[in-house]
């Protein structure tokens, strides 16, 4: 890769995430009064997220039963409200324990 | 409460961020060294983009010689995502806001930075969404870093099993509030199901990642809002008097 590449890469890439990140905040003034569209926007991110994570985590060790189990684990300790780190942390040690046996 | 208060509060509320931030960049800069990128670069990108689907995918995409329009565009529709925070935020916010300070606000927008100020509702203030930015962006330049110096110490393994870390923080993200909303949960259980179907169903999954995301999302999400329209309306909002500090510039 040569390091034109690399620089104009760098810049795209920050400029596809930026761009997103600020135009609806810096310039959309207006306040949204219909319930459908309110309820819309709040519900949206928890969709995203939720699009993201399955079934691609399934795939995320290199093991699918231990990432499932592991997965497993997250959402009862999610059930609970356990503190995020303490949930990452507990599944990943899971996922590295299960990974040796499947 | 005060700026500084407020500041402080925010900080607070981003320390367990930070710490799951440590991990997933850490396994970011392990990936970056694989795809033997330099630390400088793995470095610049994590300054910059401060995000975790669309770094992995741009430097997947770079390793196979991607064209800049590709890269671009593919690194955009996974980012697409924050359009609708950065909107659901304007929407939010009840204080003025100075253009300038909304454009160093959104800098740092991520999906759990934006979830935790979501739950702030009508009482973000600039200071409280710094203080929530801070240490998980420290914690992102610091994971990268580490990861990618200790590319070479761990087994195999160690690094295969830290691929899951970022889906569990998603997963403590949007789990707890689907106890509180039907809308969410439904929006939650029907977003993951679709994104199933798109990526199992032949033909469907022919469609590009990016796209079959979003189109999940979307589709999840206007189920959940026709079926559940909110009807509990946001706490008062504060007065924009009360916000001397913020001034709509001309």
């Amino acid at each position: 890769m040569t390091l034109g590449y690399l620089l104009l890469s760098a810049l795209l890439m920050f400029t596809a995430t930026v761009v997103p990140r600020f135009v609806p905040f810096v310039f959309i003034k207006r306040k949204i009064s219909s319930p459908f569209w309110k309820s819309f926007l709040y519900y949206l991110p928890y969709a995203v997220l939720a699009a993201l994570t399955f079934p691609y985590v399934f795939y995320s060790t290199g093991s699918i039963p231990a990432a499932a189990i592991a997965t497993a684990a997250a959402l009862l300790m999610s059930v609970f409200e356990l503190n995020m780190a303490i949930v990452a942390a507990v599944s990943f040690l899971i996922a590295l324990g299960l990974g040796f046996l499947f | 409460m005060d700026t500084r208060s407020n500041f402080l509060a925010g900080l607070k509320k981003g320390i367990p961020v930070a710490i799951a931030y440590l991990a997933v960049s850490f396994t970011f800069g392990l990936a970056a060294r694989r795809g033997a990128f330099s630390l400088w670069f793995a470095t610049l990108l994590s300054a910059t983009n401060l995000t975790s689907a669309g770094q992995f995918t741009g430097i997947q995409l770079m390793q196979l010689g991607a064209g800049y329009l590709e890269l671009s565009l593919a690194v955009f529709i996974i980012n697409l995502r924050y359009a609708l925070m950065s909107f659901s935020l304007s929407q939010q916010v009840t204080i003025r806001i100075k253009p300038a300070t909304r454009l160093a606000m959104s800098l740092f927008l991520t999906d759990e930075v934006f979830a935790l100020a979501n739950e702030k509702g009508a009482e973000i203030t600039p200071a409280y969404y710094f203080g929530l930015a801070t240490l998980p962006y420290v914690g992102w330049q610091l994971g990268t870093l580490v990861g990618y110096l200790s590319g070479g110490i761990f087994p195999s393994s160690v690094i295969a099993a830290a691929g899951i870390a970022i889906y569990c923080m998603y997963i403590a993200i949007f789990l707890p509030p689907m106890k509180r909303g039907k809308g969410i949960a439904l929006a939650v259980l029907v977003g993951a199901a679709l994104s199933c179907a798109f990526y199992y169903i032949p033909y469907l999954n022919e469609i590009p990642m990016g796209f079959r995301v979003i189109i999940a999302a979307i589709a999840a999400t206007f189920v959940a809002a026709a079926l559940f329209p909110k009807k509990d309306e946001e706490k008062v909002t504060i007065a924009e008097d009360t916000a001397p500090h913020e001034e709509e510039t001309k």
